[in-house]
């Protein structure tokens, strides 16, 4: 190998992202969405579980990754670290949909080559979990996932700093995972 | 909700918040450990004869033997928080403090007549040591806990389990400066069964709170 691990292309673009870079932070999570998605696939066709549930666990796995970002070692290839947390909210979803038998998850090295788009149809059980959140919460995130607003345009409409904005992005983000995760028992 | 509208909210915010995992872990236990100094310090305290003790090798070693469970602990504890560790090489860690205390028995047994052996494996606290390093384990694993959610661990009970061996290894430092009972028969027989108390803790804890 001429390049060490942590000049992976993924790598670098997270340590980009993590610097504050957005643009390359949403290209990254797109691509990152791809191969997730394209694994996930693989792993529920072999499992026989039909595919219903793939965008919920490729937005599963995208939101661990944005909450668990600092567990990456920044010296290391991203690609690894990214397999181990989609096979883990791989073998949840399928452990929910009952499959009694989990076959062993391909390694992600393999689909990296096949990436998959997103079905244009599908549409996750996130819409429903966000029925949960703070009214205020809800509010931000909508405005910024939905209509795409910036988190310093949300700061002005709703009077607040930026800073606390991003906490409240934040702990959206948090409970949308926990209550995904309550979801799964 | 589509990935796509996801995206954007994550992208929104590129930058991590707060200190890194690794930090807030250790902050996490230096505060439990702080906590539990000051709880044993105000409830019981370090022997009267500490200082003529600390010359002895039986006293000295149940410190040795402590530490020998808290580092490992510590460090396999934190390495598992990523994702995609494996325990691997890291595990024979804990052949130290076994090998240790192992060890230590055998020393004892064979300079110690065996008629003796009982009464120093019993001592004359074994209840209470039962009773304090869960004790004074608590203000640590709560500690670690917190900080621990912020991890990704493959499996969260061993996570938890490791929080509560960290945890009882910080308790039984501190207890070992009061407990009268030097003797490796009695430090081998009640204080991994202490330890064992708060692994299970941990490890019950972990499984529910360590879920990602």
């Amino acid at each position: 190998m001429s390049e060490t691990p942590g000049d992976e292309k993924w790598a670098k673009m997270m340590r980009a992202a993590i610097g504050g870079d957005e643009a390359v932070y949403r290209r990254l999570l797109e691509e990152i969405g791809r191969s997730v998605r394209a694994m996930a696939r693989g792993a529920f066709s072999r499992a026989r579980v039909g595919d219903a549930d793939v965008e919920d666990v490729v937005q599963e796995t995208l939101l661990a990754i944005h909450l668990k970002r600092q567990t990456w070692d920044g010296g290391r290839s991203l690609a690894p670290w990214v397999g181990a947390i989609a096979r883990h909210k791989i073998i949840d979803a399928m452990r929910r949909r009952g499959a009694r038998r989990i076959e062993p998850i391909e390694d992600f090295e393999h689909v990296l080559a096949a990436p998959a788009g997103e079905d244009p149809h599908a549409r996750s059980d996130a819409e429903r979990l966000m029925k949960q959140l703070a009214p205020r919460q809800r509010d931000i995130v909508r405005a910024i996932s939905l209509e795409g607003e910036s988190i310093s345009a949300t700061a002005t409409r709703l009077s607040m700093s930026e800073g606390a904005v991003r906490v409240a992005l934040h702990r959206a983000l948090k409970s949308l995972a926990a209550s995904w995760r309550e979801a799964v028992q | 909700m589509k990935t796509a509208e996801l995206i954007e909210a994550l992208a929104a915010d590129p930058r991590p918040h707060g200190p890194g995992l690794r930090q807030s872990c250790l902050i996490a236990l230096a505060l439990g450990a702080a906590v539990s100094a000051a709880l044993f310090l105000a409830l019981i305290g370090p022997r009267a004869d500490f200082a003529q003790a600390a010359h002895t090798v039986r006293f000295d070693l149940k410190f040795v033997d402590a530490l020998a469970l808290l580092l490992p602990s510590a460090m396999l504890g934190l390495h598992i928080l990523r994702p995609e560790a494996r325990v691997g090489a890291l595990a024979l860690l804990f052949a130290a403090p076994l090998a240790l205390l192992g060890g230590a028995v055998l020393m004892e047994m064979s300079v110690v007549p065996s008629a003796q052996w009982g009464e120093l494996m019993l001592g004359d606290n074994a209840m209470h040591c039962l009773r304090v390093i869960p004790l004074l384990s608590i203000p640590p694993l709560m500690a670690l806990i917190y900080a621990m959610r912020g991890g990704a661990p493959q499996n969260p009970t061993l996570a938890g389990a490791l929080a509560g061996a960290a945890s009882a290894g910080i308790a039984a430092t501190l207890y070992a400066s009061n407990c009268p009972d030097d003797s490796p028969l009695f430090v081998a027989s009640w204080y991994p069964l202490a330890t064992l108390i708060v692994v299970a803790a941990g490890a019950l804890l972990g499984r529910r709170l360590l879920r990602w």
